[in-house]
């Protein structure tokens, strides 16, 4: 493990993180948050769930460094008398569930589908290359409106409230697979060809394990860029899909439900209810990004 | 130089007095779906079509009745009421107005496409007794016909039959009907031009007949351009920074800045419209409830709970900002048959709420579902919200469930609900609508219970709505009376505010507040 | 080539069909358009008669037949919401939609191109740092948070330019613009700036990726020892290289600027038909939803062959390719 640990130090990555003062502060705010979000039930002063504790005389506090406003909701409160900073590692919490779930998914199912087709060639690779390309064209708003109005259609609501989580995250990862299965094709592709798995194949390794023994290290480095950068990606599209009111159950607000909530008060001076989740989402997608694009360029050594 | 032609626009303004172009810029957040003025029975058509079409009897500043196509009226047998018309009245293209244009009229309001039926569902038939003299024949006595008819807008016979419009619009039909999007009305406006959800633009009609009536003789506005903004921030930000003039429903937390601005005012008012909780007292077993085999709801102490578990001065001041009207009962003041006396509420009591809870056998409360819509009524989701969590505090477990509109009603019309909240407006300005809609039992009679999801039925009630409906005087006041008291006593709702409507507009233009939520510009001033 | 295209257009229909089956079925849940309808006083009898008048009684896949047969023939029906014929409605709104989708693109390309390039060249300058920061704001920041951001700053606070609609527009039979007026104009900046931000950040990343790529090419530094002056290497010969992929993109892309303009629209009450896709939802208007949803389809399907023919022509592999008759 030390040495693990002591070869990570000494490895170019490290090197050039640390060259990067941009990189290390986002790296920063993106620790802060995913601590924020995953330590929410234990740090966050109020449970903005408890609805037993909600009061609605605290509503539309202002930050506490208002002169109206109380110490104990440091961000203010909202119209019902929740605390804006609990909401906001609530919410994040959700955004990021999302974020990274649909990220997973995406992921698992590009890789899978790209090395399939990148390793099968002919007839496989074709049908799924297609249907990549028309996938791709598609905006991936407009996929996740389109399975989460499907799921919809056929579930009754009362169900579908209990699983719309679940179909969010199904909806945004369905949509940014096709970007995972082509970069993993690419990459496939010129492995195939490389003289180690040929030779692999001609003493009778069975395809499956020469895929994902051989031919999946080589491509992790592109895999880790294209999902980091489409973490952020994911995050936004909850964010608009929850605008839109077709993202998360209210029940279970996340940034954009907040901001989306927030928004009707931006112009009445209760300008906290919707600037700060407004902030923590930019904090938390532009850090995200920041990393994406330092590892791309970390990664692609012609580059430096 | 400047200066001089400054004067000379003086001048010319001055001379030109009230013909100059006077344009009020309007916005609200729907659009009408029609112009057919007897399709479809909502706000946001009639706010426009009441410009460009009159009714027989219209309605003053207050709501009271006044003379409209109608100069007089009289109920000269107990099912006959005589109509005597205004003469010279001429359509906006050019028909003259007859007694033969209300048979007409009367007659599509009442075919099976209208909407308007409820205003003339009494009507047996209407004849022409001369020229300018009609009577509207009734099958029972109706004592309020004449508030119904001022709901109903009268067309041409010749222009609806020359574009095969007999019948009121239909979304039915495979064909869009002309009375859609063309109208020929007798108003003070003409409708000039309209793109659906865009912009809908009416000019004055200069030979409009009430232009010199009192109230009317100091409007001036020539033009309306009217535009559907549903953002409620865009429609504040369009106001701000001048893109309108007239914002009919700005939301309640930007009125203190609306306040604040320069060059806008806010005019406020109460609404002809009552929120409450409406519950189901019929089912046997709960829905959505982790109660098996009872309904906690048909218990008058858990409705009791429920009801004193709510603090209505929080919701009034903070959800509604002031913006309400505290209530106990139903329907407002400005209807016929209201009683300040029945209009008292039960005290907000945490205490008796749990202890009434704990009577009925739910000590430790139970779960529930409450459907409420998320865009109909002002901060109708927040108040919801609001009751939630209050009820969390006594124990009942309740869960939100907040629809836009199409859904909801939806919903609670398949009786698919336990509990659900919901806005009564009344148009007749009479007791009666609210009683026989929201209370009667659904006995399968016109009208009767049509919106009464909780399938609250009570004898007593029944036969007092009957006594409303034919008689009228002292008898039927002291039905009204009794009725209110029932409800009183039954809970079959749990009453909230009645809704105050604020207008926002620049300062220049002045209009009248009018608690139908429905501006008339025929009284409006720009200056 | 003709084969090419005929296979191309035989798997868009499945592609179109599976479009229609999905738009036709997925709005079903979001409400009983009789309710709607009805508004608020009715008997049962009438509410019934409604019912069968819509066709809603019939079972799921008569009416999804029923719906295909119309579609094919451009026939969407009737509005529940405004009772007028759908294509026409799609028809009326389609103009603000694309004019505000090309200005879009055109700023986007206008100035992602020359952002693109200038971070190309100068990888390590601080204005290069700037715009890249910039872009990665841009996308960062989702757009209805930049639409709401913009009106408060611009039609609020400096009353520049208006907050919302499309301003006065000019009628040219059928087809209305908002580019002969001056309000149109002022009108169109706003949203298409909203609109355009995150393409164009898009682009400029695009192009300063390629621009790098390019310059490490052989061909580029053969052309600077043949001793060509800077101007021409990167203008003449990376830049040209580079616009290729960035036009296939933006192309590709020109399908995702008409979805988020539902965003947009909604945001800025911008007359399109975005903003009647959306007000059709609210009032369950299931036929200019499906009738929407197929158009947008075709779009795609269309961008997709066009491309894909561009590439055929471009491309001599893939003629090659065809005539093995492989894949």
């Amino acid at each position: 493990m030390a040495a693990a640990v002591q070869r990570f130090l000494d490895s170019d990555l490290w090197w050039s993180f640390r060259r990067s003062p941009v990189t290390v502060v986002s790296a920063i705010v993106a620790l802060v948050c995913i601590l924020g979000a995953v330590l929410a039930p234990w740090i966050a002063p109020h449970n903005p769930f408890d609805l037993a504790s909600l009061n609605l005389s605290d509503a539309f506090k202002p930050p506490a460094w208002d002169e109206d406003g109380a110490a104990e909701y440091l961000l203010g409160t909202d119209d019902q008398g929740r605390d804006v900073l609990s909401a906001i590692m609530y919410g994040a919490r959700v955004s990021l569930l999302v974020g990274l779930s649909a990220t997973i998914f995406a992921t698992v199912l590009g890789v899978s589908l790209g090395l399939t087709a990148g390793y099968a060639g002919g007839h496989v690779d074709s049908v799924l290359m297609r249907i990549c390309d028309i996938q791709l064209t598609f905006p991936s708003i407009l996929v996740a409106l389109l399975v989460d109005g499907v799921v919809r259609a056929v579930l009754p609501r009362e169900v579908h409230d209990q699983i719309a989580l679940f179909v969010v995250i199904f909806a945004i990862g369905i949509s940014e697979w096709p970007k995972f299965a082509r970069t993993v094709r690419g990459s496939t592709l010129v492995e195939r060809n490389k003289e180690y798995v040929q030779a692999a194949r001609v003493i009778g390794v069975p395809s499956l394990r020469i895929m994902f023994s051989h031919v999946l290290p080589n491509v992790i480095g592109p895999i880790l860029v294209v999902a980091t950068l489409n973490l952020g990606l994911a995050i936004l599209s909850e964010a608009t899909l929850s605008f839109l009111g077709v993202g998360v159950p209210p029940t279970q607000p996340s940034l954009g439900t907040l901001i989306r909530i927030g928004n009707d008060f931006l112009f009445s001076g209760e300008w906290w209810i919707t600037i700060f989740p407004g902030v923590a989402l930019i904090a938390m997608v532009l850090s995200v990004n920041l990393l994406g694009d330092w590892l791309r360029d970390a990664l692609n050594p012609k580059l430096r | 130089m400047r200066k001089l032609l400054l004067a000379a626009a003086l001048a010319l303004g001055l001379g030109a007095g009230w013909a100059e172009a006077r344009t009020v810029r309007w916005a609200a957040s729907g659009d009408p779906n029609t112009m057919d003025p007897h399709s479809q029975n909502v706000g946001t058509v009639t706010m426009v079509l009441q410009q460009i079409y009159d009714t027989l009897i219209a309605r003053d500043q207050e709501l009271g009745l006044a003379p409209g196509l109608a100069t007089r009226w009289e109920q000269v047998e107990p099912t006959r009421w005589r109509f005597w018309l205004r003469d010279g009245v001429k359509f906006h293209e050019g028909q003259a107005f007859t007694a033969d244009d209300v048979v007409f009229s009367v007659t599509r309001a009442q075919q099976p496409t209208s909407n308007y039926a409820i205003y003339v569902d009494t009507i047996e038939r209407s004849v022409q007794v001369e020229p300018l003299v009609v009577d509207v024949i009734t099958r029972v006595p109706d004592p309020i016909l004449p508030n119904k008819i001022a709901s109903l807008m009268i067309m041409s016979r010749s222009w609806s039959e020359a574009h095969n419009s007999t019948r009121p619009q239909n979304t039915r039909n495979r064909e869009e009907m002309y009375t859609t999007r063309n109208t020929n009305g007798t108003g003070a406006f003409r409708l000039q031009s309209r793109e659906p959800d865009v912009r809908t633009v009416m000019v004055r009609n200069t030979d409009w007949w009430g232009w010199n009536e009192p109230s009317s003789r100091e409007a001036n506005v020539t033009e309306i351009i009217y535009r559907p903004i549903s953002s409620d921030a865009t429609r504040i930000a369009a106001l701000l920074s001048g893109e309108v003039d007239f914002v009919l429903d700005p939301p309640l937390q930007d009125l203190n800045r609306l306040r604040a601005a320069p060059n806008i005012k806010v005019v406020e008012g109460p609404e002809v419209r009552t929120i409450f909780l409406a519950m189901d007292v019929h089912r046997d077993e709960l829905l959505y409830s982790d109660v098996r085999g009872r309904n906690p709801l048909k218990d008058l102490r858990v409705r009791q709970a429920l009801y004193q578990a709510i603090d209505i001065q929080a919701i009034h001041r903070t959800t509604m900002r002031g913006q309400s009207v505290v209530t106990g009962t139903f329907f407002p003041p400005q209807v016929n048959g209201y009683s300040r006396e029945e209009d008292v509420r039960l005290p907000y009591d945490q205490a008796r709420a749990r202890a009434l809870l704990a009577e009925a056998g739910y000590p430790n409360g139970f779960e529930i579902t409450l459907d409420c819509p998320n865009n109909r009524y002002i901060n109708d989701e927040q108040i919801c919200q609001a009751i939630v969590a209050m009820w969390a505090r006594v124990g009942v477990r309740a869960r939100l469930n907040a629809m836009p509109l199409a859904p909801f009603f939806a919903k609670i019309q398949r009786d698919d609900t336990s509990i659900y909240l919901l806005g009564w407006g009344v148009p007749t300005l009479d007791a009666l609508y609210s009683f026989q809609s929201l209370l009667r039992s659904r006995d399968g009679g016109q009208g009767n219970g049509i919106w009464n999801y909780g399938r609250y039925s009570n004898p007593r009630m029944d036969q007092l709505i009957e006594i409303m409906t034919n008689q009228s005087g002292a008898p039927r006041d002291a039905a009204i009376r009794e009725a209110l008291r029932i409800y009183r006593e039954d809970i079959p709702h749990i009453p909230l505010h009645h809704q105050m409507i604020p207008w926002a507009m620049r300062s220049n233009l002045t209009i009248p507040h009018m608690a139908n939520n429905q501006p008339y510009f025929r009284w409006a001033r720009m200056n | 080539m003709f084969a090419f295209i005929i296979s191309r257009i035989l798997q868009a229909v499945p592609v179109m069909l599976t479009v229609a089956l999905i738009s036709f079925a997925m709005f079903a849940y979001v409400g009983d358009p009789v309710a709607i309808m009805l508004g608020q006083d009715f008997t049962e009898a009438q509410r019934d008669q409604l019912v069968r008048d819509l066709g809603l009684d019939q079972p799921f896949w008569v009416q999804f037949a029923t719906f295909i047969g119309h579609a094919a023939q451009g026939e969407f029906g009737l509005s529940y919401r405004l009772s007028r014929p759908v294509a026409e409605l799609i028809a009326e709104r389609a103009p603000a939609t694309l004019e505000l989708a090309f200005t879009a693109a055109a700023l986007a390309l206008l100035i992602g191109v020359p952002m693109g390039v200038y971070t190309g060249l100068y990888r390590h300058s601080w204005l290069s740092r700037f715009f890249l920061t910039f872009s990665l704001i841009g996308v960062s920041l989702p757009t209805f948070l930049i639409g709401i951001l913009l009106i408060l700053v611009f039609a609020v606070w400096l009353g520049w330019l208006p907050s919302f609609g499309r301003g006065d527009t000019v009628n040219l039979g059928w087809w209305t613009t908002g580019f002969l007026t001056v309000s149109g104009l002022k009108a169109l900046v706003l949203p298409a700036i909203t609109l355009g931000l995150f393409q164009l950040t898009l682009i400029m990343r695009l192009v300063r990726a390629e621009m790098m790529e390019v310059l490490r090419t052989d061909y580029i530094k053969f052309a600077r020892a043949r001793g060509l002056p800077n101007r021409v290497v990167h203008f003449g010969h990376a830049l040209k290289n580079t616009l290729v992929p960035v036009i296939t993109i933006v192309g590709l892309q020109l399908g995702a600027i008409i979805a988020f303009a539902i965003v947009t629209e909604t945001v800025f009450q911008w007359p399109g038909m975005g903003l009647l896709f959306i007000q059709s939802v609210g009032a369950a208007d299931i036929p200019v939803m499906s009738a929407y949803l197929m158009l947008i389809a075709l779009v795609f399907v269309t961008i997709n062959l066009i491309v894909d023919l561009l590439y055929y022509a471009v491309d001599p592999r893939l003629r090659i390719g065809r005539g093995k008759g492989g894949h």
